[in-house]
Order: structure tokens, then C-alpha cells, then sequence
């Protein structure tokens, strides 16, 4: 389910985990224990699932849930490399036109049935279907040709080769033998999942709770944890009361919680905690089809008068780190020798006078041919980091001369209103990172129409050849090229001023051993996690 | 009586239809739609997949067309399917949320009477005495107390750190594996702490109600003739002042009718209790235009027949409308 929460908005939660990933390394040696068979994890989670059947889903609450029940047939292993899940191994040919899977053999659906190539091709045939209602048909609409010559290959070839076409085959496969013919809109499947995973379904009453079972056949190796329960918990300080009493094993903390309230011996003699970069960044995008923010030296000046580590120490309690572009710090793609904009309002006045924004009329705000330097950053509702960012960011612009209004509007509203009509000054919102790394979609021109997500307007011709060579080119050290180039521009021209990427605060409790911390998060070798027998919580 | 209860319950449809209108234009003016949620900021949904969403719940039709098609399913008590993802019968959402609803309200609107009327009753008999400033300051710190935030504090005392009660939740873990008699404990365990915060904060509009009612009550001449008859305080108090002051109390109960569906999204949210209040709001985030339609158009009926219901304990309770 990797796949389903890549680029959406920072709303969000999965990150708070990672995303879900199984993983097939050995255990390591030399613990105090052998693992156990037994014990059950309660995971709090903030929003109900909606729908089990993967394809359905966008909401990272359904995918947390069916990425312990499905697979995919390749997958990112804890350092994001691929991996086979229900492919043993593929063939990219040399072109990059076709992939061949090598299915597994010998794995089960959860009701006994065995797992073919048939599966694969009926989910391919389900996502392009135009009487299915899946956000995720766009990428599979580039296949070509998709194939199942036996129960064991599935081949699938492209008019162009993708490069992120591999991990597109992260989606969730869907048992054919339940679902062909039927209108899977209306399938039980969506509230009783049956996949190859490593747990299977019990019961899900809504709005309360969704319990999972080990699945004792599962293919690489049964889990050691008996049962997942995920709680709901709309309330972020209720999870919390809830983790202390004992009523919860895991959570993803908010930096204030992390920062303030777990620190006690008493806490983590029961928890421990974690921290890692999470798969997000905020920033504060300029709408440059305003005259305001045509000069590069504008922008420029603006990301040299906000204090970006001042924003990671008030608003994430120091919990993050200073963004410098739209990618993971600690990820392939990232490029670190671009200008990373220090703190420094003297540049910045500078460059906004040499603009020909000066204060003529003594009121403290620079004005140009009359009209002062004013405008107002629009973010949406229910977002308290972004809100404290504006207003941190407000007082840094007076400083230099430029007034700003903040703008707090309803998700939705922002949206329709002011973000999709180019209404808007500036805006401060976020992004999920993609682990691959093309972002065609945000910053080339063609994506600036009306509903698409290039919403600043960013126009560059050199940026535009840069993305749609990177997407087609398989292999990684030549794409990281394309990439770098990308990011030295963007850097140099500021469409949006990175602000921060948020660290993951995840929580686990004491008796869960076995819990290992990766570029990918926590979750990767959930299956090998055990509780000792004399430490398992709940017998039943 | 019958040819009353007759009209106003033929009035009620055209009212409820007016109120369906409405309720139908209002939530289709706000911004956004229910496809939002799937195509919004995705960058793998393009122009045609947002037209082919919209299709598929019938949003590319004229409004009139689609409230026309939908008041059409509505009078074969049809509230369609929801437009969420989980694309499960709106009428399945409503019910399966509907039982704890009504059952923490019940609780605390008893619990409410059950404390607000004798207090109600001894302020106003004690008037300006040191128990009737002490309930009035008390009742009033209820009243201005924010539920979510007495509700955590309790929690974290109560819950965490003297472990008395669960936290959050209507159900233990294990609840399945309990006898009967446990499972009512565990429920009631669950239900003490969400009760007693809601009821906390009503217990002063009832109480100060009860207690001006009951201070007009007894300056009538009527309290006067009994206290002359030499009757004793306890049956003036009780039998004569006390019915009359509970008059009013019946159209205040009538109205609150609707409210027992209705629940909080801050208190449900904070105790996890998953209710109408966090149903119908999740759903005017998601602008699921039948579900929003289908709480609203039950609360619209309650409300209609609360009123009716109060009317009628009236004409019941009050000889003078009854036969007047």
C-alpha cells in the first residue's frame, strides 16, 4: 500500500508510522530472547478506515490496515530499495518497455484458494476499468500490454518505459475468485478484507476498532505477534491518556508530547520511543502569476528573511530539520550542495532593495511605483504547525519590511476557492514525499491548469526537460543527475520557500522487542516483533 | 383530538420537505465535493477521472434533478448510499451509530433531571439562602466549564493516575470473553465518566429553570389557600406547588427529543465513543452529500415530532389546553 499514500496532502497520518512494509531479513542474533508466538498489539489510530479493498481507498487509515493483510508483488525494503513481496524476482528488459514477474509459489488467500498470475491480471484489468472507482487507474493506463502466460509469470510491457512503473506493482493484489463479476463497489470485501498478508481479518466494529489475526501460513514466515487491534481515537490527547494507562501499545507522538511529556524515566521504563525524518515537507509556495513574486530576487529575499531553524525549534519543538528542496534528506535523490538560504535579513533587504523595494514613505513597509510591499499567506484549517509557522514567518517579514495577512480557511474551501482559481498570494501547506522521485506532476509547466497541483504556476524550460527525461530513465545514478540538476534550479529560483521536514515520533511499548528504526520507519519487520512469554500482556 | 393530531401531522410533510430543500441547496453551495477526498492534490488523478467520479454518483446532473431523484428514494425510506469510500447504505451508517447515542443521552438527560429539579426545588423553596448561592455558583461553573477540557482532566486523574476508570472507549479488549453481568459493568464502567461530564454542563439551565418556575409557582394564591388550609410545607411543596412548576419542563423535554440523536464531534472525539456527533461531522468534511442528508432529514422528523409530543403532554398534563 506503499502506493496509496505517496503524494498527498500533509493531512495525512501515515507518516506518523511509515509506511506499512513487511520485511523477510533474519532476525539478529545474539537477543536475550527467542522470539514468542503470542501477545497482542493495540494500535491507536485517529481516523477510521474507510474501505478494505486497497483500490478503493486514498485515506492512510485503510491503507495502515490493508498493508497487514495484502501484498503487492514488489515492495520498498527498510533502506527503500525494491524488493520482491509476491514476486520472487523480475526481468526490466534493457529498454525498459517490459517487466517480467516470478511469482511465488505456494501462497494462499486467506480462504485457502491459491494465489496465481490470474490475480495480478484481474487486479490490472480492475484498475483500468472505468466502472471502478479508484483514484489509482492513471498509471496503469501506460501499460501497454499485460500478460499471464502462466500461474506462476506475469508480464506486463509499456508504449514508453516509466521509471517509476516497478513500484507501481506495489498495489495491493486482489483476489480474483471473489471479485471477478461483481460490482466491487458493493463488495463484503470492503469490510471483510481476504488478502495473502501476514494477518488476517476478525472483525471491524466502526468507528472503535479493527482487529487482525497472524495468519499462521503466511509465506515468509508466520508473524510472532497473535493480534493487531487498531483503536480509534479521534483525539490526539485522549491517544495519549490512553497510551499511559496502559490501553494502547503504540502511537505516533506530536512533538510536544515527545518533547515535553515523555521525557521521565517513568515513561521510558514502559516506552520506547523513536525518531526519524518523516516523508513530508512544509512550505510556503508563492503564486507567481502575481506580479508581487515575478522577480527571482524577491523570493529570494523572502526565504533569506525566514529563520527556518527558528521555525523547527518553535513550531516542532526541534523535533525536524530545515528543508532546502521537495526531497528526504536522508534519501537517493536528495541533493545537499544547493543553496540552502541561512537566515539573513541583511541579504535579504538587500536583494529587495536592488528589486526596487524601498521605503519611500516611511511606514516601515517597502513599496515599489507606489503600491507597498503587502500580501497574505492562506493555509488551511486545523493544521496548528502551519498556522504557528505563518505567524512566525509574518513577524520575520515586518522585520524586513513587508507586511503580511494570514489567512485561515477550511480545507476544502481553500481548495475550491483560492488554491485551484490561482486566487491566492502565497500559500503555506505541505507535501507527502514520494520515494520515487519524480515530481512531474508538481513542477512541470503543463501542470498548471486549473485542479492540477503545479498551482504556483512554475514555469522553467530546463526543469521541464529535466522531469520528463528523469521519468523515463531506469537506472538510478543517471537519473540522481536529472534530479540534482532539478533541485540547483529550484534552489536558485525559489518557487516556494522549503521550510521544514518533520521528524515521525512513533511509540512503542516496552515489551515489543525486536522493533528496528530504518530510512523507511518502524514497520518494515513488524512480522519478526515478539513479546517474551513472561512479559505477554493479553493471553487470549 | 384525532382530527388535531390528524392536521398537525399532515403539516408536518410540506415542513419537511421545506426543510429538506433547504438543508439540500445549503450543503451543495459549500465548496468541495465528495470526490474530493480521492482526486484532490493526487497526482495520479487526472481531468477524466474526476469526470467519471462524478458521474458515478450522479453529481454532473442539474440540483433539481439530483434532489428530485433523491426525494424520490426518500419516500421508499431509501437514504441511498454514502458517497465516502466505504460506499455502504447511509441508513447502516446511521443505525449502527445510533444505540450509544442515544443511550449516553438518555442517561444524561436522566441524570440531569435527576439532580438539576431538587436542586431546582430547594433553591427556590431556600431562596437566597447559603444552599441556594452554593448551587447557583456550582451550577454555573458547569455551565462554564468546557466540556473537552473537564473531560481530560478528569481522564488524566481519574484514568491514568488513580486508574479508577478507562480512559476512553465504551468496551474493554476483552469483552467478548466476559459473563453478562460483566459486560453491563464494563459498559456502565466505560459510560460513568462521559455521562457525568455531559450532564455536568446541563444541569444549569435546568435547575435554574426549575427554580424560577417553582418561585412563581409558589407565590400563586393557590400555595397560599393550601398553606391556609394548614396543610404541611412537604405536601404544599410536593403535591401542589411542584406539578404546576413541572409544567414547562414537558416542552423543554419535547424539544429535546431531536438531541438524543444528536451528539457532540469535541465530547465523542475525546472519549472515542463513536457517535452521531463524529458521524455527521466526518461526513460534512467529506461533504457525503446522502449521509449529511439522511441524519439531517431523522432530525428534522424528531424535531417535528418532539414538538407534536410536547404539545400533547400539554393538553395531557394541563386541563386548561385540553379543553381550551
Amino acid at each position: 500500500m506503499k502506493s496509496g499514500c505517496l503524494l498527498l496532502p500533509l493531512m495525512v497520518m501515515c507518516l506518523l508510522f511509515g509506511c506499512n512494509q513487511q520485511d523477510d531479513y533474519c532476525f539478529e542474533e545474539g537477543q536475550a530472547h527467542t522470539p514468542e508466538v503470542g501477545d497482542t498489539i493495540i494500535m491507536g489510530t485517529i481516523a477510521d478506515a474507510s474501505n478494505l479493498l486497497p483500490m478503493l481507498s486514498t485515506d492512510s487509515a485503510s491503507s495502515q490496515v490493508a498493508g497487514q493483510v495484502y501484498n503487492g508483488l514488489v515492495r520498498y525494503d527498510k533502506d527503500l530499495n525494491f524488493e520482491g513481496d509476491l514476486a520472487q524476482s523480475w526481468e526490466v528488459s534493457p529498454d525498459g518497455l517490459e517487466i517480467v514477474f516470478h511469482l511465488r509459489h505456494g501462497v494462499k488467500w486467506h480462504d485457502g484458494v491459491p494465489f496465481t498470475s490470474a490475480d495480478v491480471l484481474f487486479t490490472y484489468k480492475l484498475l483500468v476499468d472505468p466502472d471502478t472507482p479508484t483514484a489509482y487507474s492513471e498509471r496503469y493506463k501506460q501499460v501497454s500490454q499485460a500478460l499471464a502466460p502462466d500461474p506462476y509469470t506475469f508480464i506486463v510491457r509499456y508504449k514508453k518505459p516509466l521509471a517509476s512503473a516497478l513500484i507501481s506493482w506495489g498495489m495491493a493484489i486482489h483476489p480474483e475468485h471473489l471479485l471477478a463479476g461483481k460490482d466491487i463497489a458493493q463488495s463484503p470485501l470492503a469490510r471483510a478484507p481476504i488478502g495473502t498478508g501476514p494477518y488476517r481479518f476478525v472483525e471491524w466494529l466502526p468507528g472503535e476498532k479493527i482487529v487482525l489475526e497472524r495468519n499462521p501460513d503466511y509465506f515468509e514466515g508466520a508473524p510472532y505477534i497473535k493480534r493487531i487491534v487498531y483503536r480509534i481515537i479521534p483525539d490526539m490527547t485522549t491517544m495519549f491518556l490512553e497510551l499511559q494507562s496502559g490501553g494502547l501499545d503504540q502511537m505516533g507522538l506530536s512533538p510536544l508530547q515527545y518533547a515535553r511529556q515523555t521525557d521521565s524515566p517513568a515513561f521510558r521504563r514502559r516506552f520506547n520511543r523513536y525518531r526519524y525524518p518523516a516523508f513530508a515537507y512544509t512550505y510556503l509556495g508563492y503564486n507567481l502569476k502575481r506580479p508581487l513574486f515575478q522577480d527571482k530576487r524577491v523570493r529570494q529575499a523572502m526565504s533569506y528573511a525566514i529563520n527556518k531553524q527558528e521555525l523547527v525549534d518553535g513550531v516542532l519543538m526541534g523535533l525536524g530539520q530545515p528543508a532546502n528542496g521537495p526531497y528526504k534528506p536522508d534519501s537517493w535523490p536528495y541533493n545537499a550542495n544547493v543553496n540552502s538560504y541561512p537566515y539573513s535579513p541583511q541579504k535579504a533587504k538587500q536583494l529587495l532593495s536592488a528589486a526596487g523595494w524601498v521605503d519611500a514613505d516611511g511606514d516601515d513597509v517597502r513599496d515599489k511605483n507606489g503600491r507597498p510591499f503587502e500580501f497574505t499567506i492562506v493555509t488551511n484549517q486545523g493544521n496548528d504547525q502551519r498556522i504557528k509557522s505563518a505567524e512566525i514567518i509574518q513577524r520575520r517579514f515586518q522585520q524586513v519590511g513587508i507586511k503580511v495577512k494570514i489567512r485561515v480557511i477550511e480545507w476544502a474551501s481553500l481548495l475550491k476557492e483560492f488554491i485551484h482559481p490561482g486566487n491566492f498570494d502565497a500559500t503555506l501547506m505541505g507535501w507527502t514525499i514520494p520515494i520515487d522521485p519524480d515530481g512531474y506532476n508538481v513542477w512541470h509547466s503543463s501542470k498548471t491548469g486549473p485542479g492540477q497541483l503545479n498551482f504556483v504556476g512554475y514555469k522553467n524550460k530546463r526543469v521541464d526537460e529535466l522531469l520528463e527525461r528523469g521519468r523515463r530513465i531506469m537506472d538510478q545514478d543517471e537519473r540522481k543527475k536529472m534530479y540534482d540538476e532539478f533541485q540547483q534550479i529550484l534552489a536558485d529560483e525559489q518557487p516556494y520557500t522549503f521550510l521544514f521536514v518533520p521528524d515521525a515520533l512513533p511509540v512503542v511499548a516496552k515489551r515489543f522487542h525486536g522493533v528496528e528504526e530504518a530510512p523507511s520507519g518502524i514497520m518494515h519487520n513488524f512480522i519478526r516483533w515478539y513479546v517474551p512469554v513472561n512479559e505477554q500482556k493479553y493471553q487470549r | 383530538m384525532l382530527f388535531f393530531l390528524t392536521k398537525r401531522l399532515l403539516m408536518m410533510i410540506p415542513l419537511l420537505l421545506g426543510i429538506t430543500l433547504i438543508s439540500f441547496v445549503v450543503i451543495h453551495l459549500a465548496p468541495g465535493e465528495p470526490t474530493d477526498l480521492q482526486t484532490e492534490l493526487n497526482p495520479d488523478a487526472g481531468v477524466e477521472l474526476k469526470t467519471r467520479l462524478r458521474a458515478q454518483y450522479g453529481l454532473d446532473k442539474p440540483l433539481a434533478v439530483q434532489y428530485g431523484l433523491w426525494v424520490k428514494r426518500l419516500v421508499k425510506l431509501d437514504f441511498g448510499t454514502s458517497f465516502s469510500q466505504d460506499h455502504r447504505p447511509v441508513w447502516d451508517k446511521i443505525i449502527e451509530r445510533l444505540p450509544i447515542t442515544v443511550l449516553i443521552n438518555v442517561l444524561s438527560v436522566t441524570l440531569i433531571m435527576v439532580v438539576a429539579i431538587p436542586i431546582g426545588i430547594l433553591s427556590a423553596t431556600r431562596r437566597n439562602s447559603s444552599f441556594d448561592r452554593w448551587t447557583t455558583v456550582l451550577v454555573f461553573i458547569g455551565f462554564a466549564t468546557p466540556s473537552f477540557w473537564l473531560a481530560l482532566l478528569l481522564m488524566d486523574y481519574l484514568g491514568v493516575y488513580l486508574g479508577w476508570f478507562p480512559v476512553s472507549g465504551i468496551k474493554s479488549l476483552g469483552f467478548d470473553y466476559l459473563t453478562t453481568g460483566q459486560q453491563v459493568w464494563d459498559v456502565v464502567h466505560h459510560l460513568l465518566l462521559p455521562v457525568m461530564v455531559s450532564a455536568f454542563g446541563g444541569l444549569a439551565g435546568f435547575s435554574r429553570y426549575m427554580r424560577s418556575n417553582m418561585l412563581e409557582v409558589i407565590q400563586q394564591d393557590y400555595i397560599l389557600t393550601a398553606r391556609a388550609k394548614g396543610l404541611s410545607e412537604w405536601a404544599v411543596i410536593g403535591r401542589h406547588a411542584l406539578r404546576n412548576a413541572l409544567l414547562p419542563i414537558i416542552t423543554i423535554l419535547g424539544l429535546s427529543v431531536p438531541g438524543l440523536i444528536g451528539g457532540s464531534v469535541i465530547f465523542e472525539s475525546i472519549f472515542a465513543i463513536p457517535g452521531m456527533g463524529k458521524l455527521f461531522y466526518d461526513g460534512v468534511m467529506m461533504r457525503d452529500y446522502p449521509l449529511i442528508m439522511g441524519i439531517l432529514v431523522i432530525g428534522a422528523v424528531l424535531t417535528l415530532v418532539g414538538n407534536l409530543l410536547a404539545d400533547l403532554g400539554y393538553a395531557v398534563a394541563d386541563p386548561r389546553i385540553r379543553n381550551g
